[in-house]
């Protein structure tokens, strides 16, 4: 309050300061959103015949301590935490004015990767029958595979940086190029077959609502580097007006790179955590995510234009999806039916930023 | 210390065979505010890239504040105390106002190279600092730069002047796509300038603001300097004479 008062005693001068232009946060419009999903789900719960009154949010039937109904609470969130945490990196790419089309290729490839150096040697007492090398690799420390994963990821996003950066080539045609040549990666790493059997310790990052504690922890930590950093400033600044950012001596090269380094180990690290979740690594592991991905980004209010969102709108547009998906399966309606709701509410979510912000600028 | 805050000595710059800048010598004392005016095309803007580092010259001698300079890009040249609002505003619209003041130089509460944590109550009293000094109004610091006028715009540009304490500011057409009012309102600030001391070089087209604000007018023709005025000796006719190249400096006899 203190800081309000100081700024106003400046004085205006004929320049006037609309107390309606406050700042309202974008993010609060989002939660809103969320809520209103969420009682939506609720209430046709509740209208719709054949469901007998079952709750959405709710435990009626006694199962759990609290009011809640914490299965589906908690498998919302599983859903949604390995794609989020894609999300993480996805966040600052756009917010820095780029986009990555690499990052659910980048899993497939991470994951299969990562699995060869975390596999066990014994499988029941028989030998591993998935095996990609030798007698080296088995039973490796749990970092091993962990390092090799984030180098591969941080290794992908410094040559989508570097040639975004330093070529010039478009966002857009650098990662899609990397999303075809990773899931090829992905593919020639053993020719096609899946790599499986790791060892408990590996296993352990993905068991149970581990993913969910990884992406709290990840979302808190980028939140923060974006919020309090001056990478996370320069970031923004970049994606608001790159030849300002240019202008006021930033490296911007050099921070496009890191942003494209940073986003492929957030999507490494997803692959690690899948992989150990499912036990296994496939060719195919991660296809669509890189959409997935940026949709959360963008229901969650980060601008496709760049300069604008956070990493807190990226969760709460996480959460939108995970109770889509969940709510359409509790209304026990077709998977189809789900992927032309979520389409709708993508193309939806930017249209209504895009209505917000035309009325903004017309208020300035 | 001497009293000339920038010299140039035979400033020279040729983009390949097109002679944008030919031989510009010119001093700017202490406490002096400068016009540079001219046609379009006749050298302003180049001159001004030129002291800023924005491009490299093709020859000739810097001296800023007593000493040869070589700059190697802008932010060299800001950090040695030349500060330019450019025509093309060099804000970051989401930012808000403290933000785009220390862009690409925050305040830092500890060190972490790119993650350094930033100092945001510090950039904020810096730029309540700032504003004071240059008599810059802004009612809401925490506002995105996107929501102001193109008045407020420009006097966030102007006001970083104050806060780094520069030792010259260089303001490129800084009302051109202003409107009445705001224009007044960057004229108080550069009025401040003068009276707090801080040399100023203005590039502007409009003749009543130049008579109005400076001390003397540099008339730039084809890449030359061709006229060196005293406000108080000349008139607008006489430096309309001298921007069309009716009339050449006795001095600049050779330049055109």
């Amino acid at each position: 309050m203190g800081d309000s008062t100081q700024t106003s005693s400046l004085g205006t001068e004929g320049l006037k300061h609309e107390k309606s232009r406050r700042n309202w946060p974008n993010e609060a419009n989002i939660f809103l959103a969320l809520i209103l999903i969420v009682v939506i789900f609720e209430a046709l719960g509740q209208l719709l015949p054949y469901m007998n009154g079952q709750s959405f949010l709710f435990d009626t039937r006694d199962r759990f301590d609290t009011i809640f109904n914490e299965a589906r609470l908690q498998i919302i969130i599983l859903q949604v935490a390995i794609i989020g945490i894609i999300a993480l990196g996805v966040t600052q790419v756009i917010i820095l004015g780029g986009i990555d089309l690499s990052s659910g290729s980048v899993v497939g490839a991470t994951a299969m990767i990562v699995m060869s150096f975390a596999q066990t040697e014994l499988v029941n007492g028989n030998p591993n029958p998935k095996a990609v090398f030798g007698e080296w690799a088995f039973d490796l420390p749990v970092i091993v595979p962990l390092i090799v994963g984030l180098l591969f990821g941080a290794f992908i996003g410094l040559i989508n940086g570097s040639f975004i950066a330093y070529f010039g080539i478009p966002p857009f045609i650098a990662t899609l190029g990397m999303f075809l040549t990773a899931r090829g990666i992905a593919q020639w790493w053993t020719r096609g077959q899946p790599v499986s059997f790791p060892t408990d310790d590996f296993a352990w990052i993905g068991s149970g609502m581990m993913p969910v504690v990884w992406f709290v922890l990840l979302a808190i930590l980028f939140h923060l580097v974006l919020r309090y950093t001056v990478y996370g400033k320069h970031t923004y600044a970049i994606g608001s007006n790159e030849d300002a950012a240019r202008m006021s001596g930033i490296n911007i090269k050099r921070h496009k790179v890191m942003v494209y380094t940073i986003a492929g180990m957030l999507a490494a690290f997803a692959a690690i955590v899948l992989s150990a979740k499912n036990l296994t690594a496939q060719t195919g592991m991660g296809q669509i995510y890189e959409l997935y991905a940026i949709a959360m980004a963008v229901i969650g209010g980060v601008s496709l234009t760049g300069g604008r969102g956070s990493i807190i709108g990226t969760v709460i547009g996480a959460m939108i999806f995970g109770v889509i998906q969940s709510g359409f399966t509790y209304l026990r309606l077709d998977a189809f039916y789900q992927l032309m709701a979520l389409g709708g509410i993508i193309v939806g979510a930017v249209v209504l930023d895009q209505w917000r912000q035309r009325r903004a600028a017309s208020k300035a | 210390m001497s009293d000339i805050i920038l010299e140039t000595k035979d400033l020279t710059k040729h983009y390949g065979g097109v002679h944008a800048l030919e031989g510009a010598d010119f001093q700017l004392h202490r406490h002096e505010h400068v016009a540079i005016m001219g046609d379009n095309g006749a050298g302003k803007s180049t001159f001004v890239r030129q002291i800023t580092a924005v491009e490299q010259r093709t020859r000739g001698t810097i001296i800023f504040d007593g000493q040869e300079v070589n700059f190697t890009g802008p932010i060299e040249a800001r950090e040695a105390g030349i500060e330019t609002v450019f025509q093309t505003l060099a804000l970051a619209d989401d930012l808000d106002v403290p933000d785009n003041l220390f862009l690409g130089r925050e305040k830092r509460l500890f060190n972490l190279g790119p993650f350094s944590i930033l100092d945001y109550r510090g950039m904020r009293q810096a730029t309540e600092e700032g504003l004071r000094r240059t008599a810059v109004k802004i009612p809401n610091l925490n506002n995105a730069i996107r929501n102001m006028s193109g008045g407020q715009r420009q006097c966030v540009a102007i006001a970083r002047t104050a806060t780094f304490h520069s030792k010259l500011t260089i303001m490129d057409e800084p009302t051109a796509a202003l409107g009445v009012q705001e224009t007044a309102q960057v004229e108080n600030i550069i009025r401040n300038l003068k009276e707090q001391g801080e040399p100023l070089i203005l590039i502007s087209h409009n003749m009543r603001q130049v008579f109005d604000l400076v001390d003397r007018i540099v008339v730039f023709r084809r890449g030359r300097i061709v006229a060196n005025l005293k406000v108080d000796e000349t008139d607008g006719q006489d430096v309309v004479a001298y921007i069309t190249g009716a009339k050449t400096g006795e001095e600049y006899a050779g330049a055109a």
